[in-house]
């Protein structure tokens, strides 16, 4: 029994803390978006609405997950000096997976997110994951880094687009949360349901998605003090 | 000859990659700690941007389009293509640069790489297919870009320079400061939007 346990520890495919951690610390103390400043220009973009991020981070989920496990698996037969192409065609690939995919299945997102999706490939989170943990480590442990990696850019997408599309539309996922209905504009005289509400246009524009970025680190800065930059 | 003169401008000042798409922000906000880095960077991605936006322009009508060389609808390879053609342009610049201005290298050095994985490269390439631009158009169109871009990143470069001498609460400096910034400086270029070139 006990011996079923320690190979158990030491099989590749364990889960124990080491693997934890791998998918845990991306959430926090070693986040993509952040902490590590990749994958910024998606951010800003999808983010208007729930709907759109939850799409983005699937997808982003889904491409750094297997570009992290396949590119681990060849790393020993890459030559070094092309090592970038062969990992950009890798993305690439699954890239137009993807894309193919939400064409055929969800039309609609497909056509909001437009060149969005392509910008997955130049996604630096899943570039940077690649050169820094696939290149050096096994396919097993790569597939959790990368959905770690992939679920805490996919945190910050939804958190950023709940404060985007319920102060600038007053919805969410597109049903209406809070503002001005036609049945509030009816009955003037109930109070509740903030029907009061004007909506923040600032907060559909593309600049206001900084702002909240900008909040959401300076946030997770005052919570976590051992991330303050002090250069 | 007026019609490339207002794509440059709008794609410059008006639709600029930086600050009204935030392409190429990972680089834009990792390399701006001081004007002389973002002033490398920045004449890269001008350099790379008006030599792929051709190239990937010939490919995109030639090769993949149902009238191309091969009859048939080949759109699906576009990322692939596309992606194949900077990481290798990007190789190719910093082959022939190192060759012919050592001293041009040494200025751009480590950026030419990093420039591949800049979105503003790529995604100017998609933005050309999307607007259906010809050859001389396209050419115009990168270069703008490249140069709004430019101006972008040394304008931010400069204002981190400065701000280093204010007073900022601890866990806003750096970073969450950088994002505050380009969100303001995303508001100043969003006055611009409205103007249309042609008008003058």
């Amino acid at each position: 029994m006990a011996q079923a346990q320690v190979a158990a520890k030491q099989s590749s495919i364990g889960f124990g803390k080491a693997e934890r951690k791998l998918l845990t610390d991306p959430l926090d103390s070693n986040n993509p978006v952040t902490v590590q400043v990749l994958g910024i220009c998606s951010a800003l973009a999808v983010t208007t609405g729930m709907k759109n991020a939850l799409v983005m981070a699937i997808a982003v989920v889904f491409v750094t997950m297997f570009s992290n496990m396949i590119t681990s698996a060849l790393r020993n037969s890459i030559p070094k000096a092309v090592r970038m192409i062969v990992q950009l065609i890798i993305i690439a690939t699954l890239v137009t997976i993807v894309e193919l995919t939400l064409k055929a299945v969800a039309f609609d997102s497909y056509k909001q997110l437009s060149v969005f999706i392509g910008l997955i490939i130049t996604n630096c989170i899943v570039m940077g994951r690649l050169e820094a943990f696939a290149m050096a480590n096994g396919p097993y442990k790569s597939m959790l880094d990368g959905i770690g990696n992939g679920v805490g850019y996919g945190i910050i997408l939804l958190m950023v687009a709940f404060v985007r599309e319920l102060f600038g539309k007053g919805e969410l996922f597109g049903a209406k949360i809070i503002g001005n209905t036609p049945e509030y504009l009816l009955d003037t005289t109930t109070t509740w349901g903030l029907g009061w509400y004007a909506n923040n246009n600032l907060m559909v524009l593309f600049p206001s998605a900084m702002f909240v970025i900008g909040a959401i680190i300076w946030a997770h800065r005052a919570w976590n003090p051992s991330l303050v930059d002090v250069s | 000859m007026g019609e490339l003169l207002n794509i440059f401008i709008k794609s410059a000042f008006i639709e600029n990659l930086a600050l009204s798409y935030f392409l190429g922000m990972c680089s834009y906000l990792a390399v701006s700690k001081t004007v002389k880095t973002a002033f490398g960077l920045g004449l890269a991605v001008i350099f790379v941007l008006g030599i792929t936006m051709p190239i990937n322009w010939v490919i995109n009508n030639y090769l993949l389009s149902e009238t191309g060389l091969f009859q048939t609808d080949l759109t699906f390879l576009r990322l692939i293509l596309f992606i194949a053609v900077i990481a290798s342009m990007v190789q190719l610049v910093e082959m022939v640069v190192e060759k012919f201005s050592p001293s041009l290298y040494n200025s751009l050095g480590i950026f030419l790489p990093l420039i591949t994985v800049n979105c503003a490269i790529l995604g100017g390439s998609l933005f050309m297919v999307s607007k259906e631009y010809n050859f001389m158009e396209s050419v115009s169109f990168g270069l703008g870009g490249g140069f709004g871009w430019f101006l972008a990143i040394i304008a931010i470069a400069a204002i981190r320079e400065k701000i280093k001498y204010s007073q900022v609460p601890p866990a806003l400096r750096g970073l969450g400061m950088a994002f505050m910034l380009t969100g303001l400086m995303g508001l100043a270029f969003m006055s611009l939007m409205g103007i249309d070139p042609s008008a003058f």
